[in-house]
């Protein structure tokens, strides 16, 4: 038997409003102006030409736009792998912590939004340069002997994005991870399963909606992120945000930038779809009856 | 010598929680096949003794031999128990089969004889048709056999059960009262079975260690435990007990007179054997409520002791009545009598009556 709770009648429509007044004028309108712009030209000094073409869309097939997205694409799965395998250990500790020690924890791992992300970016740079305190330390330890160029890389792009994002997958996988029940760990443990097969059977397939989740929240942002890359990466690693804010900002090139900004988009919405489906309900709804 | 099948060996069992003993020299034997049941409040450390069984919890002294083998440092899943848990524990992302061939399929049982033994336990728990549904899909009920189905499939030595029945509302509590019993019966294995229900663990148990405080206070089968407690918190806990407290006078061989203490009244009791009780020790009766008697005529039988009072609440509760009598100032009786008599009203509110009992109904426990 189900218990249906309704308080009153159905909420009444307008409630939407505000947020449905604010999202399309500001989101949804802007949206379509930039997939119109995709297909129009540009004019001789930067300004929009209303013609329809898909030149933008075949100049994308040009191999360097192909090399910078492919990049950007290793680059932010490389970002959600790491962020992953540190994550969850992490984010496990915490879930089985006393429950006075979670929030401590919790608030940990949200110090570092205390400080601004460009800020932080900086202290990167200090750190990875090549007369920086990395270096330094590594020197002085007799680990290198010559200092290695780890800023503007892809390595040093792949550190500062793993910093930046690793609390949106941490916690996803919190949440995920404190809602499984621990008997059920007891349970497996006392029905012949190792600790790796409790691991593998019984916590990750539960955790997976949160597994999910927390690479959606990384994946996406580090594909698009234009910050993190011109900082710590410099000329030789672009990735497809900074390709995009080139366009818009530099070469005055709008319709191109909008078409890269779709081809982005569509990426992001096909992650979108895997890990939606990854993250469906295991236990399907209650049959009524 | 002919040695007796134990199954579980508990030797002066210590846990400690912070300062307090949870369990406190425990030491018990669980022989093959026996319905053993742990009954006590909570906090009782019942479930402490029951994961450390488990192998959940170490034992901080003592020891815990399962069929003859020590359990020193063995991990759970490494042990010939399995655990019924109280919240069932079932894998919501499994099916019903998948939950039940978990364990074999862990143990490396070969495949054809996985499918055959998940089959064989889900009829024994009268759940061969929900073999494809998830856990969530099924009712209470149906979540407990599962998960007896999942402990039995591996054929342990030992099945735990931490509170089985408490999820469960009253009328289907009931029915798997009997059923459990009869899958144990038809398993063949030892259950040990932690409760705080005393009907449950009276009406399943073949023996029940009544624990309080972390102590074995009691172990005896049912029969035992409810008729002839060892001692006040055993009476109390099982089942509903009146105590009259005295002073032991005039003992005459096995006979004495008990001198109320705090009402001017005495009745004769029976001194049980091996008693240490002297003239002028304190000594408390206890009687069940069924084993009283209502009258309101002064004439009593042979043997027949009595106390005088006055009705002051009748409880109707369908199959009987129970009557709150009143024999002293601070001494209130509990009388359960049979709906047997179809028509009468009983006994009123008010009415002067004499409890009664037979002389050997009367537990005597020395303090």
């Amino acid at each position: 038997m189900k218990i249906s709770v309704s308080v009153g009648r159905a909420p009444s429509w307008w409630l939407l409003g505000p947020g449905l007044v604010w999202m399309g004028l500001l989101f949804v309108v802007p949206l379509c102006l930039m997939f119109v712009i995709s297909f129009a030209g540009r004019g001789t000094y930067g300004g929009i030409v209303w013609s329809f073409s898909l030149t933008n869309y075949l100049d994308l097939l040009h191999p360097l736009y192909a090399r910078i997205l492919g990049q950007s694409i290793l680059l932010a799965a490389g970002t959600t792998l790491l962020c992953l395998t540190m994550g969850f250990p992490l984010a496990y500790y915490i879930a089985r912590a006393a429950p006075r020690r979670q929030g401590i924890w919790l608030l940990l791992v949200m110090i570092p939004f205390w400080t601004n992300f460009l800020v932080r970016t900086y202290a990167w740079m200090f750190i990875l340069r090549t007369e920086g305190l990395l270096n330094t330390v590594l020197l002085k330890l007799g680990v290198i002997s010559s200092p290695s160029e780890l800023l503007y890389s892809n390595t040093a792009v792949m550190i500062g994005l793993v910093y930046g994002y690793l609390p949106f997958m941490v916690l996803p996988l919190y949440v995920a991870l404190e809602r499984v029940d621990r008997t059920l760990v007891e349970a497996a443990w006392d029905l012949y399963a190792t600790r790796w097969t409790v691991f593998r059977r019984i916590i990750l397939p539960l955790a997976k909606p949160g597994v999910a989740a927390g690479c959606l929240l990384v994946f996406i942002p580090s594909l698009g992120a234009f910050l993190t890359p011109d900082l710590l990466g410099g000329a030789r690693s672009m990735m497809i945000g900074n390709l995009i804010q080139h366009e818009f900002l530099v070469a005055r090139d709008w319709p191109l930038g909008a078409a890269i900004s779709c081809l982005l988009m569509l990426c992001v919405v096909g992650m979108m779809r895997w890990s939606l489906r990854a993250a469906k309900p295991l236990v399907p709804p209650e049959s009524e009856s | 010598m002919a040695e007796q099948p134990t199954s579980i060996d508990i030797t002066s069992l210590v846990k400690r929680h912070g300062a307090t003993l949870a369990v406190d020299h425990v030491s018990l034997t669980v022989q093959r096949g026996e319905f053993f049941s742990l009954l006590g409040p909570s906090g009782a450390g019942k479930s402490s003794v029951l994961r450390m069984i488990a192998g959940f919890e170490a034992p901080d002294e003592g020891t815990i031999r399962i069929e003859g083998r020590s359990m020193e440092g063995v991990p759970p899943n490494r042990r010939p128990v399995n655990l019924v848990f109280q919240s069932y524990a079932l894998f919501p992302h499994l099916t019903v089969a998948e939950n039940v061939s978990f364990g074999p399929r862990m143990q490396g049982v070969p495949q054809g004889e996985i499918a055959s033994r998940v089959r064989a336990s889900l009829d024994m728990v009268k759940l061969s048709s929900k073999e494809e549904r998830l856990p969530s899909q099924l009712s209470g009920g149906e979540q407990q056999r599962v998960a007896l189905a999942r402990a039995l499939v591996n054929r342990p030595a030992v099945l735990l059960l931490d509170e089985p029945l408490s999820a469960l509302d009253q009328q289907l509590r009931q029915e798997m009262q009997v059923e459990l019993k009869s899958i144990q019966e038809r398993a063949g294995c030892t259950f040990v079975c932690v409760t705080h229900h005393q009907e449950e663990a009276l009406t399943m148990s073949d023996r029940v260690a009544v624990m309080q405080q972390g102590r074995v206070l009691q172990i005896g089968c049912p029969q035992d435990v409810y008729e002839s407690p060892n001692s006040i918190f055993v009476a109390r806990f099982i089942g509903v007990s009146n105590e009259l407290r005295g002073i032991v006078r005039r003992i005459e061989g096995k006979r004495a007179v008990l001198q109320a203490q705090d009402f001017p009244g005495e009745v004769q009791i029976l001194l049980p054997d091996g008693t240490t009780l002297h003239e002028g020790n304190v000594a408390t009766i206890l009687l069940r409520p069924e084993r009283l008697r209502l009258s309101t005529s002064a004439q009593s039988l042979s043997g027949e002791q009595s106390l005088a009072g006055s009705v002051e609440k009748v409880l109707y509760s369908g199959s009987d009545r129970r009557y709150l009598v009143r024999c002293g100032e601070r001494l209130v009786w509990n009388v359960r009598v049979p709906n047997d008599e179809s028509g009468r009203n009983g006994l009123q509110r008010g009415d002067a009556v004499h409890v009664r009992w037979q002389i050997s109904d009367a537990v005597v426990l020395s303090e």
